[in-house]
C-alpha cells in the first residue's frame, strides 16, 4: 500500500492539522504526525490497516517532559510516518502491544530506560537492565550528559 | 479388578532454562522455556546479559568519538553498522562523499555481508551435527578477514568509514585479492550444496520448521532474510538506496513457505549477489580522493534525522536528534536482531525443543546488537 493509503486511514483519526508533510531528502522522513497519548492506538490500527510494520518505538527526555516517537513504514513503497507522542512528566500511554507484537519489547525498553509507564502491557518486566535496577539510565538527569533542553530547543515550536 | 482403570495421570508441565551459556546461543542468550514433555508450550526469550548502554554513550561523547561503537554493536557486520551512522551523520550535516569512497565502503560493506553469512552457513550446519561445512566456510571467511585487515587495520569491529569517507585508500594487491575471492568462493558453491543443501538430513532438520509468514513477520518488525524467505522483497538497497547501490545491478532473492530452509535458502543466494554487486563495484571504481574536506568537529544542524541501511540481518536505523552542538541529544539504534528475536516467543510454542536449535540458529541473531 502506498502512503496515500496511509494518510487517508490516519487523517479519520487524528486532525489534519495533526499531519505534517516531512522532506525525505533532508531527513529520511515522508510524513510526522503529532499525536495525544489517548490517539496512539488508533494510530496503530491505521498503520496495521495500511499494511506497515512498527519499525521502531524511542523516547527522547525533554526539560518538558519525555517525547515518545513511534515509526512505521512499509515494505512495499517507502512510506515512513513518525508518531511524535509528547508526554508530561509522569504521564503514562496506552500499549499498542495487542496491535503490534513487536511492541511489546519496545514498550518494555521504554518503560526500563525513561519509566515511562504503558497502560494495557500484559508484562511490562524490565528487558535490558537487572530486573532489580532501580534507576532510569536514559532519563537526562542519570550520569554524563552533555545538554538537557527542551523541545522548543530543537524544533522552535 | 481387571475392568478398572487407573486415573489418566495428568500432563504436568515444567520450565527449562535454554542458555545464557548454550553452544547454540551464539552468544549471551537465555531462552526461558515452559516444556510439556519435549514440546514447548511458551518461550520467553532473556536478554540483556550484554547491554552496555550505547544509546546513553552516544549522549556525552562527539559525533566523532562515537564512531567505534557502531562496529560493537553487531560485531559481525560491523562495517555495515560503521557505514550506516557514517551515512546518516553525513546526510543530517550535508557533507558530500567523493565517488571513490562510496565505491569502497560499498565493496567493503558487502563483503563483511557474505563474511557474517558464511559465519553464520558454518555455525547453523554445525548446530545441527554437521562439523565439516564449518571448517569450510570459515576458511573461506578468512580470505575476507585478510582483505579487510589490510585496508581497515582491523579483523571483526572494523571503524573503517569517517565522515565524508573512509580512513585508508585501497590498492592494487586488494583488488587483486578480493577478484581471488569471488572467484575462489563461487568455486565452492557445488561443494556447500553437495555437502549441505542436498543433504538429507539437514533437509529434514530445516524444511517446514520454524515458519515465520508475511503476517506475522510484520506484525514482529522481522526484516532482512526472514521477511524475505516469507515472499516479501523488502530490501532497504532497493527500497531506499544509499550509497551507490542505485547503479548496481543485483536481485532480491525471496522464499516462499518462511521455513528455516527457505530462510538458508535466501542467504546462500543473497552471497551470490553480493558476490555480482563486487565485481561491478571493482569494475567501476573510480580514482579521485578517498575523504572529503570535513570540519574538525561535525555540527548537524538541529532537529530529528532517521537514516536506513540494510545489515546482513536485516534493516538497521539511526534515530539522531541533534540540538546543533557537536553531541548528538539522542541516538536511537534500530536493529534487525531486536524484531528478529522476539518472533521466537510465537513461533516456538507447539515445536519441539530438539527444533529450537534449528529455528534459532535460522534467524541467525548476534544478541550483542539486540542488548546494545
Amino acid at each position: 500500500m502506498s502512503l496515500e493509503d496511509l494518510k487517508e486511514k490516519l487523517s479519520k483519526v487524528v486532525e489534519p492539522g495533526d499531519m505534517v508533510p516531512r522532506d525525505y531528502e533532508k531527513d529520511g522522513c515522508l510524513l510526522e504526525i503529532k499525536a495525544r497519548a489517548e490517539q496512539v492506538e488508533a494510530v496503530a490500527k491505521a498503520a496495521l490497516e495500511a499494511d506497515c510494520f512498527l519499525e521502531s518505538i524511542a523516547a527522547v527526555d525533554f526539560t518538558n517532559g519525555p517525547q515518545i516517537i513511534y515509526q512505521f513504514n512499509s515494505c512495499t513503497s517507502i512510506s515512513r510516518v513518525l508518531v511524535r507522542v509528547q508526554l508530561s512528566r509522569g504521564e503514562s500511554v496506552v500499549s499498542i502491544g495487542s496491535i503490534y507484537d513487536a511492541a511489546l519489547w519496545y514498550e518494555r525498553e521504554v518503560f526500563e530506560l525513561f519509566g515511562i509507564r504503558f497502560d494495557n502491557h500484559p508484562d511490562l518486566r524490565r528487558l535490558l537492565l537487572p530486573e532489580d535496577a532501580d534507576f532510569y539510565p536514559l532519563l537526562k538527569d542519570y550520569g554524563k550528559v552533555h545538554a538537557f533542553r527542551s523541545t522548543e530547543d530543537i524544533y522552535g515550536e | 479388578m481387571a475392568n478398572e482403570f487407573l486415573e489418566p495421570i495428568t500432563e504436568q508441565t515444567f520450565y527449562l532454562n535454554m542458555g545464557p551459556q548454550h553452544p547454540s546461543t551464539h552468544g549471551v542468550l537465555r531462552l526461558f522455556l515452559k516444556l510439556d514433555g519435549e514440546y514447548i508450550v511458551e518461550a520467553d526469550p532473556v536478554i540483556g546479559y550484554g547491554h552496555r548502554g550505547h544509546e546513553k554513550m552516544a549522549e556525552s561523547h562527539l559525533y566523532e568519538q562515537f564512531l567505534p561503537n557502531t562496529s560493537r554493536m553487531d560485531y559481525l557486520a560491523g562495517l555495515i553498522f560503521n557505514h550506516g551512522y557514517v551515512a546518516a551523520v553525513e546526510k543530517m550535516t550535508g557533507i558530500e562523499v567523493p565517488p571513490r569512497a562510496e565505491y569502497i565502503r560499498v565493496i567493503c560493506a558487502e563483503l563483511n555481508r557474505i563474511s557474517s553469512h558464511l559465519l553464520w552457513f558454518g555455525t547453523y550446519v554445525m548446530d545441527l551435527g554437521g562439523f565439516t561445512p564449518f571448517l569450510y566456510s570459515f576458511d573461506d571467511r578468512e580470505n575476507i578477514l585478510d582483505i579487510l585487515d589490510r585496508v581497515s587495520g582491523s579483523r571483526l569491529t572494523y571503524s573503517y568509514c569517517r565522515f565524508g569517507g573512509v580512513s585508508r585508500d585501497v590498492d592494487d594487491e586488494f583488488i587483486t585479492a578480493t577478484h581471488q575471492f569471488i572467484e575462489r568462493l563461487r568455486s565452492r558453491w557445488d561443494d556447500y550444496h553437495n555437502l549441505v543443501t542436498k543433504n538429507v538430513i539437514f533437509i529434514h532438520r530445516a524444511k517446514d520448521v520454524g515458519v515465520i509468514n508475511r503476517e506475522v513477520a510484520l506484525r514482529f518488525g522481522c526484516t532482512g532474510p526472514i521477511l524475505r524467505a516469507a515472499g516479501v522483497p523488502y530490501d532497504v538497497r532497493k527500497a531506499e538506496p544509499y550509497s551507490v547501490y542505485s547503479e548496481l545491478d543485483f536481485e532480491i532473492p525471496t522464499g516462499t513457505k518462511g521455513d528455516a530452509l527457505d530462510r538458508y535458502l535466501v542467504r546462500l543466494q543473497e552471497m551470490e549477489q553480493s558476490l555480482h554487486i563486487i565485481e561491478q563495484a571493482l569494475e567501476r571504481l573510480p580514482d579521485g580522493a578517498i575523504k572529503a574536506a570535513v570540519p574538525h568537529k561535525v555540527r548537524p544542524p538541529r532537529g530529528d534525522y532517521y537514516f536506513a541501511v540494510e545489515s546482513a540481518r536485516g534493516a538497521v536505523g539511526f534515530y539522531i536528534v541533534s540540538d546543533g552542538t557537536s553531541y548528538p541529544y539522542r541516538l536511537k539504534a534500530r536493529v534487525p536482531s531486536y524484531g528478529n528475536l522476539q518472533v521466537l516467543t510465537e513461533v516456538l510454542p507447539g515445536t519441539l525443543v530438539a527444533d529450537t536449535i534449528s529455528i534459532l540458529g535460522s534467524i541467525d541473531i548476534v544478541v550483542p546488537e539486540v542488548d546494545r
